[in-house]
């Protein structure tokens, strides 16, 4: 028996005094298609890295065709064979597609000098050896994501690789674009190269791959052929929680005057003929793929996207929510979807970034009334069950699921009357999940705060909410109770969809 | 007891390590040349050169706290206070050499043309910063050169000379035994600390430099308060000019040229992150501190001014060097 | 999208092209002096130094940072060099400027060391070098100039040769000086070594993403150091060859040289994000700037509005960049 491609054992890593991997045991065969599930922050990347020798593992040992490898750096890697095709793709926008392509071929070569006759043959073989059409003289940057990672993919082939690592490739494709991409992976395992896919999406893994390893918390927690597994088993296992089956129901009055009304709400391009209505207590979920125009449809509801056709009505009265602003003067929050980019003051301390937004309310004159301020957020520290003795600590030092309470929290200061909520629990562990979504369902309850939760995660959707409304191109394709769907026909919808 | 010990060990570290810089700096002064250097006549010179730069290096700081910088507070500087000479030689001309002698509420004309001057000039930096998202060190090399060289054409290259006595009080006069110009910067850096720490528009700078999209999704009027910070920048130009011609009765477009160095500098060194987010005006006020007393030692030593630029650069690297090297421990 | 525009992109030297023909038939229509040969090659001449010093700029500017110490630089390269060919009674044309061209590149390095390992934005490093190197040479070197009857009689031999001269319209000669075929052949070669070595590649690959060119397996110390290293000696090199040209070596030469030159890179199409930017097009906006800025005087206009024109070409040069490259995210 030969041995396997590549072959991790008991590795281990840490950084300062976070163990971010710990006995991963992964085992890659030749030309197989292996698939690498955990939610955001389960050590996924850090795994990648370490195979990919941008970090040496602490403990354990590196084995790729059975022989042990020490001190793997990223040129013995890609030496090795070990190509990563990264979430950003790594590619350099100011430069054609063409050289963009010849550039790693050339690298490898060691070349001193550029023939630009050479990288335009190579470039036309990779275009050859993907078989798809690209305009080699076109700048990168200005591809859309699906053609920047046909560049991507089609370099990483360049350097014959025999694992071909592709870290959540399917983010930012529509449907149909995933279909193509999978036939590009498919192609390429016919070759005989052995792919890695990096993902949190359980359709995709059940479709492509051949074996499935899920990681959480830096541990292997489940690892076997795919056919071992179905969504349900792959969910337990990345979350780590069986699927609570208790549900929100909400019972308010149905005559009731709704909190938010959009009717024929359209952004050409991006939404069409959008009619959404969320009453006071209810927890509305969003799903639908990417690209189905759901954070196009949260930025308008926050004021974002100024230019918009459609009536949105507040309480029962209009509202033009053509700035931030004035959508936070209707009492509309909004928690982004990237926590550390878009949601977050990092350096900055926890009363900070829990102030950010209420500053305003708290001064006279452009003073912020400095006790008031400190209650407030020391109050909002408690009540969120943020783990910290203080405020004034930097908020890096609090954990996902922390952070994303301070997000929250944020808003909550601010008495909102609806919440949207962008991927609440992304790469949150899975206590503070459960305790952000308690938190969530008791504002509703007992606020009678309004809630739109856009979320991938179809468990959280239909643990959490009494309605889910689906989107796709643009368009609301249904909105049913949730009580009248489950988990499996959801996601049976989004397929069909994609 | 406690509450004092919690107090101080949330004193930033960066501040106690200037302070344990500026308590050196005086050290090795004082031991090096003890006759020369603890004269009061050292010390009284301070007060009055130090708070020009100290205004110029707080104006920076304001800039970098939201990941800019102006490179154009020399030239505001310089403008404000030619147009406000130019004032005072137009309304004092029939005077003649009486000029000095222009009354109360025509010097307040002055500094206010000076002042709204230097607001002026920030906002046409703060427009060109946030409406036409042009970045802030080329923003501000071009508007610098346009300033220096309306300079330049209003003068024809010689200074302003001759400004009213009472303008050169604010520069060289003393009031209840302090020098005016220390009790300026006092007042003002107390008025822009404040501004930081304890109002919305302070804090809120601090946001935007430390993550601009974060800021945006947190509701806050990013591109206003930007535009308003390079705005006060401006002023804070503005005042340092006043400073600068008061002490030197005299105005010119190349005037306090190695100035925009040392702002730089002493805005690092106090601990402002240029890409934004942080910056003290205590810290400002400790790393002007040492850097005065420095330099000034080394005159007193008979050190040349050009030392003095050789080592007030190595000390711009040094403070990187440490920043760096704080940066990884941490 | 138009065809204009997608050339545009493409070849953003367009833009400057046609600015510099535009203004050059401006200027000549106004005054046809513009067109005698006196003129014109007085213009080539003058764009020699500042030219050299962008392509050391450029550099700089593709990898995403901006250099401000390289007037420093030059100087110190050029006042040593002459002050160590006095002192050994050397004379020559090669030594000296392979001595020049070395002590640029040692002082390119120390901004790479700081640039790279101590990850420091470059304008705040090049700011302190600069500073610190104009520092040492005044203080420690010296502060008197050298004249012409001092100078090495064959560096400035070397620099006042003469590819040809005409005859003009009233009889008098006007030469062309051999130093723009130096710049043309420094321009070449960098230009190749751009366009086609792996280097030049790392280099506008640094400037699209220093991640993204890690990853791919570029050295980015190396190149780091390849580019500070590199146009330190270009500053180096154009110091000698200034002080050769002006038969002067004077240690406080080319103050605020650096918006000159920087102006002149911006308007040839560089983004200081870097990756964009080409030596054509730097060539083309050293001309450009040139003529422009020497033209007023036969323009009729003021000198002193010399300034003012350089930062209004900044602000209108940075401001078209930012529109342009916002369209292209958009």
């Amino acid at each position: 028996m030969t041995a396997p491609l590549i072959e991790l054992r008991h590795i281990g890593k840490s950084f300062a005094a976070v163990r971010a991997l710990q006995d991963v045991s992964l085992t890659i065969g030749r030309g197989e298609i292996h698939c690498l599930a955990g939610e955001n922050g389960s050590g996924k990347s850090t795994l990648i890295k370490v195979i990919s020798g941008v970090w040496q593992p602490d403990q354990g040992e590196i084995l790729i065709d059975g022989q042990k490898i020490s001190g793997l750096d990223p040129r013995a890697a890609i030496a090795h064979g070990v190509q990563v095709i990264y979430q950003d793709f790594s590619l350099f926008g100011n430069l054609t597609v063409a050289e963009n392509l010849a550039l790693s071929t050339e690298l490898q070569a060691k070349r001193k000098l550029v023939s630009w006759g050479r990288v335009r043959r190579i470039a036309e073989e990779a275009k050859r050896k993907l078989g798809v059409e690209l305009d080699l003289d076109a700048l990168v940057e200005t591809l859309p994501t699906a053609g920047k990672q046909l560049v991507a993919i089609a370099r990483a082939l360049m350097s014959d690789p025999r694992l071909l690592i592709m870290d959540e490739p399917t983010t930012a494709l529509t449907g149909r674009e995933v279909e193509a991409l999978f036939r590009v992976v498919r192609d390429i395992q016919s070759r005989g190269i052995a792919v890695l896919f990096v993902s949190h999406k359980m359709r995709e893994m059940l479709d492509i791959s051949e074996t499935l390893t899920v990681i959480r918390s830096g541990t292997v927690v489940a690892a076997g052929p795919i056919s071992q597994f179905d969504e349900g088993s792959i969910t337990r296992a990345m979350t780590g929680q069986e699927i609570a089956a208790e549900g929100y129901r909400w019972d308010g009055p149905a005559g009731a005057t709704p909190l938010l009304d959009v009717s024929g709400l359209t952004i050409p391009g991006q939404l069409e003929d959008i009619s959404l209505r969320v009453m006071p207590g209810e927890i509305v979920g969003i799903s639908g793929l990417l690209g189905s125009g759901r954070t196009e449809l949260a930025l308008a509801l926050f004021g974002m996207q100024p230019r918009y056709d459609g009536q949105i009505r507040i309480d029962g009265k209009d509202a033009r929510l053509d700035s931030v602003q004035r959508a936070i003067a209707h009492g509309i929050a909004y928690v982004p979807e990237d926590r550390l980019t878009e949601g977050l003051f990092l350096t900055q301390t926890i009363d900070r970034n829990m102030l950010a937004t209420s500053l305003g309310r708290l001064s006279r004159g452009g003073v912020v009334h400095g006790g008031r301020a400190a209650q407030e957020a020391a109050g909002m520290i408690q009540d969120m069950a943020i783990a910290t003795p203080t405020g004034d600590r930097p908020v890096t030092q609090l954990s996902g699921g922390n952070q994303q309470r301070v997000v929250i929290g944020r808003w909550l200061l601010n008495d909102p009357r609806l919440l949207i909520l962008n991927g609440p629990t992304v790469g949150v562990d899975v206590g503070s999940k459960a305790g952000i979504h308690r938190k969530i369902r008791e504002l509703a309850r007992e606020r009678g705060l309004g809630v739109l939760m856009i979320s991938d995660d179809l468990p959280e959707l239909v643990d959490n909410c009494n309605r889910i409304v689906v989107l796709h191109r643009g368009r609301v394709v249904s909105d049913t109770p949730t009580a009248a769907t489950s988990e499996a026909m959801l996601s049976e919808q989004l397929g069909a969809l994609a | 007891m406690t509450a004092i010990t919690q107090r101080l060990r949330r004193i930033d570290t960066n501040l106690l390590q200037l302070l344990l810089l500026t308590v050196l700096i005086f050290a090795g002064m004082a031991a090096m040349n003890p006759e020369r250097f603890l004269r009061p006549y050292v010390f009284e010179s301070i007060t009055f050169i130090a708070p020009e730069l100290g205004l110029l290096a707080i104006a920076m700081m304001v800039a970098m706290l939201t990941g800019g910088i102006d490179l154009s507070v020399i030239g505001i500087a310089n403008l404000s206070c030619i147009l406000a000479g130019m004032f005072f030689h137009a309304v004092g001309a029939p005077r003649g050499p009486d000029l000095v002698n222009l009354p109360l509420p025509m010097v307040a004309a002055g500094i206010g043309i000076a002042l709204a001057t230097g607001l002026i000039a920030g906002a046409v930096n703060g427009l060109l910063i946030t409406r036409l998202r042009v970045t802030p060190i080329l923003a501000t090399i071009g508007t610098g050169q346009v300033f220096t060289g309306i300079c330049l054409v209003l003068t024809g290259g010689p200074a302003v000379v001759g400004f009213p006595k009472l303008w050169g009080q604010i520069g060289n006069g003393t009031a209840f035994g302090i020098a005016v110009p220390l009790i300026v910067f006092l007042v003002v850096s107390a008025l822009v600390w404040f501004l930081l720490t304890r109002t919305a528009f302070g804090i809120n700078l601090a946001l935007i430099g430390t993550n601009a999209k974060a800021a945006t999704f947190a509701g806050l009027r990013t591109g206003r308060t930007v535009f308003f910070s390079y705005v006060l920048t401006g002023g804070l130009a503005s005042i340092a000019g006043i400073l600068l011609s008061g002490r030197t009765n005299a105005a010119k477009s190349d005037y306090g040229v190695s100035y925009l160095l040392q702002a730089v500098l002493i805005s690092v060194l106090a601990g402002t992150n240029p890409a934004g987010g942080r910056g003290s005006v205590v810290g400002i006020g400790l790393a002007l501190v040492a850097l005065m007393l420095l330099s000034s030692g080394l005159q007193m030593m008979r050190f040349s001014n050009f030392l003095v630029d050789l080592i007030w650069g190595g000390f711009l690297l040094l403070s990187i060097a440490l920043a760096a090297w704080r940066n990884r421990v941490r | 999208m138009s065809g204009l525009a997608v050339a545009l992109r493409r070849h953003p030297e367009l833009m400057v092209a046609a600015v510099l023909v535009l203004s050059v038939i401006t200027i000549g229509l106004i005054n046809p002096v513009f067109w005698q040969p006196s003129n014109i090659f007085s213009l080539l001449r003058a764009s020699v130094i500042t030219g050299i010093l962008a392509l050391a700029v450029l550099m700089v500017m593709l990898s995403g940072g901006i250099d401000v110490s390289f007037p420093a630089f030059a100087i110190a390269a050029m006042y040593l060099t002459v002050k160590a060919m006095i002192a050994w009674g050397f004379d020559g044309v090669l030594l000296p400027f392979a001595m020049a061209t070395g002590i640029g590149v040692l002082l390119g390095l120390v901004n790479a060391v700081f640039v790279h390992y101590l990850r420091m934005i470059p304008l705040i490093v090049t700011l302190g070098t600069g500073t610190a190197v104009r520092g040492f040479i005044l203080g420690v070197v010296g502060t008197s100039q050298i004249n012409i009857d001092q100078m090495p009689p064959l560096l400035i031999g070397f620099a006042r040769s003469e590819l040809f001269s005409v005859t003009q319209a009233d009889g008098s000669q006007a030469g062309l000086s051999a130093m723009v075929l130096v710049y043309a052949v420094i321009a070449v070669l960098v230009h190749l070594m751009l366009r086609h070595t792996m280097m030049g590649r790392s280099i506008y690959a640094l400037g699209g993403g220093t991640e993204a060119a890690r990853r791919v397996g570029f050295n980015v110390r190396r190149t780091t150091f390849f580019i500070y290293g590199l146009a330190g000696a270009l500053a180096g090199f154009a110091g000698l060859l200034h002080g050769a040209m002006i038969w002067t070596a004077n240690p406080r030469d080319m103050v605020g040289l650096e918006l000159d030159v920087i102006a002149a890179v911006v308007l040839g199409g560089a983004s200081i994000f870097g990756g964009r930017g080409s030596v054509i097009g730097t060539v083309l906006g050293v001309l450009t700037l040139v003529v422009i800025t020497n033209s007023l005087i036969i323009l009729g206009v003021d000198t002193t509005w010399q300034r003012v024109v350089v930062g209004l070409i900044v602000i209108a040069a940075t401001a078209a960049t930012a529109w342009r490259d916002r369209k292209r995210i958009a």
